[in-house]
């Protein structure tokens, strides 16, 4: 009896919660498959995903946030062995899982810890909250490839913000298996929207976009290309999240500060009487 | 209109030299160019005094006095103490509140009965605020030892030069930084009477330097390589400049800008409190407020009604001496705004909008504009989409509550907001929905040192003000 000949996957690009190829056709080889080569026109078609989920998302309520992300946790959970198969540490799956769970938590605590009533010098209901900043571009690190990355989608969503994310150009598996996560966890299509290739293609473009509130430059670890991606990010003045000079340490406790960096603040006055 | 007699606020108050020097480690110096110029009164174009013009040289010093100060004295020193320093600012400005309040009214144009009774007051209490924050840093939720950022370059204009100065220095010195604070050129004065307050506080040499100048000098500050932390509060072309410069530098980085806000009347609002709102949210201050009122949407309903009774409003507001106790609107700042105004203004006229104001009669001498309004205009505006600065009320009508979110939020600008209704759930509704950081409703220009402001999009980032606040100058 012969062997089985096995199915293989097609790595394609995630965007607006369907997995099309890159428009331009191209695909490069890498972790021994052909990986989608997105273009420029991807990058901005990811955009336009990503602002289409933007009042889905930000106003969905942040109990709803907090149970999809956790159901992504159960996902991941239950995908452990996939991602084992590509080469990540079993133990930075169970991390990548347990980061998911700790920020699935702060969608209804964050705005209470980081906002609330103001005592004005005066007869005023006075009250600052903090809310999403819109699109989030976001260029996840080289590596770890899932810690890594779920470690700056995460903390950008779980208050609703959408995100584009350009995925570690040397491991993109692990991004497009967990697209294949975030796609059957409820997510709403669009709210993460993934790109594979060169960031020298998708960078610049997500970081000269109009239409982009913020980006995060976490991965990328040239400071020139840093440097030149934060001059176009001031043309809409986007709210940039800057790259740690020495790297990160992603088994660390992340703190508030990734959170903090793409939110806005509201404050809101009313004069009290009768 | 009813004849007042004449009710002028004394200068004497103010005791002018006839020139300053930049404030650098505690003292008052030469510029090492020599350069000047000098600073008037908008009101009468009378020379007010020589204002010296820092240079490159004259930043680097500062910057070096300011890093010097953060290492061996105001970065040692405990919170308690630093606490001490601000308290003590916070009590000299409500001693010399007075002389501060008639020197801004004086050097800015702005009407004696806002310097006093709200720039004054706040400068004060952002100080008395900030100083409680100096020995409580532990417990402001930025983890158990925050560290400042070292030295802090800070850039103001001219339309709350004081308040813009307390708005930047109160934070910067509880969290333990120094800085160096460079005013806008056509405003300079209250920062050098600050700096003698610092003098007289006995506060260490360095800590607060004072470099004035013009955008050369505010550039050469925030391009030095000794500074940590740079904060801008003006226009948005600005903002993007000075955002590309510190691109890829170690600089933490807060700006305020522009914004062209949207006061929104539904017609279930009180009408008589409702144009109250609009007259504060576009007068006060002449209009050179970044978060001032300047498009108001009214719902079509009640158009005819609420734009009648603001035009009667409008003939009631009082035009002149900025030192007269019953000047509603003073005078403009300087004569590059006033062109400014008048070239925007004759664009709304030209692209179709119908212009009024109400019969007003301008001082000779000095920079002046009437209130005005212009109805009949459309998104597409020049009107409608750029910052005026200036007292220009452009005027839009909207039929939903909808058609009104989206005309409020179409504009690259996000700083503020006003809605006025008498319903509760659609002021919530409409304020969720609104992409500005500071929604007022039923009032508007309301502002207090614990409530953060700042705002989205291209108004800038970062918070001023409140716990908040505090983060732009911690290590956090």
């Amino acid at each position: 009896m012969s062997e089985r000949v096995a199915v293989r996957k097609t790595y394609k690009l995630f965007v607006g919660g369907k997995f099309p190829r890159s428009e331009s056709g191209r695909s490069y080889l890498v972790q021994d498959s052909n990986v989608s080569l997105a273009s420029r026109k991807d990058a901005r078609d990811a955009v336009v995903a990503a602002r289409a989920a933007v009042k889905g998302w930000a106003g969905a309520t942040a109990y709803n946030r907090g149970q999809i992300l956790y159901r992504v946790a159960e996902m991941l959970e239950g995908r452990r062995e996939q991602f084992v198969a590509l080469g990540v540490p079993g133990d930075e799956v169970d991390a990548a899982t347990d980061r998911w769970v700790w920020y699935a938590g702060w969608s209804d605590k964050l705005p209470q810890v980081y906002g609330g009533a103001n005592p004005v010098a005066g007869p005023y209901f006075n009250l600052s909250a903090p809310e999403p900043t819109g699109v989030v571009a976001v260029v996840a690190p080289e590596t770890p490839a899932l810690l890594g990355l779920v470690s700056v989608i995460a903390p950008a969503i779980v208050t609703g913000n959408t995100v584009v994310v350009a995925a570690s150009p040397t491991a993109p598996l692990a991004a497009v298996t967990l697209a294949e996560v975030l796609a059957t966890s409820d997510l709403p299509g669009g709210v993460v929207n993934i790109l594979t290739g060169r960031l020298s293609e998708t960078v610049p473009t997500l970081a000269a976009h109009m239409d982009v509130n913020a980006i995060d430059l976490t991965g990328v670890t040239d400071p020139e290309l840093a440097a030149d991606l934060e001059v176009k990010a001031a043309e809409n003045l986007k709210r940039v999240l800057r790259p740690v000079a020495g790297g990160h340490d992603w088994s660390a406790d992340p703190g508030l500060g990734r959170m903090t960096a793409l939110l806005e603040t509201k404050t809101v006055w009313h004069p009290k009487g009768v | 209109m009813f004849e007042y007699a004449p009710a002028p606020e004394s200068r004497s108050v103010v005791d002018l030299k006839p020139s300053y020097g930049l404030f650098v480690d505690g003292k008052f110096v030469d510029p090492a160019d020599g350069g000047s110029f000098k600073s008037i009164n908008p009101a009468s174009e009378e020379v007010l005094a020589e204002v010296a013009e820092g240079g490159a040289q004259d930043v680097d010093r500062a910057v070096r006095a300011a890093r010097k100060a953060y290492e061996k004295v105001w970065g040692p020193m405990s919170g308690r103490d630093r606490a001490k320093y601000l308290f003590r600012i916070a009590r000299i400005i409500q001693e010399r509140s007075r002389e501060l309040a008639v020197l801004e009214s004086l050097d800015n144009g702005k009407p004696i009965r806002e310097s006093r009774d709200v720039d004054l007051p706040l400068v004060a209490a952002h100080f008395f605020y900030y100083a409680g924050w100096a020995d409580k840093l532990p417990h402001a939720g930025f983890g158990s030892n925050p560290r400042p950022l070292g030295v802090a370059a800070q850039v103001i204009p001219w339309n709350f030069p004081l308040l813009m100065l307390a708005w930047k220095i109160a934070p910067a010195l509880a969290a333990g930084n120094t800085v160096v604070l460079k005013p806008a050129e056509t405003t300079p004065l209250t920062a050098l009477l600050f700096a003698e307050i610092c003098q007289q506080a006995d506060l260490p040499a360095g800590v607060v330097n004072i470099v004035t100048g013009a955008g050369e000098t505010g550039r050469a500050l925030v391009e030095h390589d000794g500074v940590d932390k740079v904060a801008f509060t003006g226009s948005t072309d600005v903002g993007r400049a000075i955002a590309r410069a510190v691109a890829g530098s170690r600089k933490k980085l807060t700006l305020e800008l522009g914004g062209k806000a949207a006061n929104i009347v539904f017609d279930d609002a009180p009408v008589d409190q409702a144009v109250e709102g609009i007259v504060n949210g576009i007068f006060f201050n002449q209009g050179h407020v970044c978060c001032a009122g300047s498009r108001l949407l009214i719902q079509e309903s009640v158009a005819e009604q609420v734009l009648e009774s603001l035009k009667r409003r409008m003939a009631q507001l009082r035009l002149g001496d900025p030192l007269d106790k019953n000047t509603d609107i003073g005078a403009i700042n300087s004569a590059a705004q006033l062109s400014r105004i008048r070239e925007l203004t004759a664009a709304g006229a030209a692209e179709g909008a119908q212009q009024w104001s109400p019969p007003c009669e301008l001082p000779e001498r000095g920079f002046w504009f009437a209130p005005t309004i212009f109805t009949g205009v459309t998104q597409a505006h020049r009107i409608a989409r750029e910052e005026i600065f200036g007292p220009v009320l452009s005027v839009l009508t909207f039929r939903t509550p909808a058609e009104a979110v989206e005309k409020a939020n179409n504009t690259p600008y996000g700083l503020s907001a006003g809605i006025w209704t008498e319903k509760g759930s659609r002021i919530l509704w409409m304020a969720d929905r609104l992409r500005a950081g500071v929604v007022w409703a039923n009032t508007f220009n309301k502002f207090d040192p614990t409530s953060p402001f700042g705002g989205y999009k291209e108004s800038g980032y970062g918070r001023e003000g409140g716990r908040h606040g505090l983060e732009a100058y911690l290590n956090v």
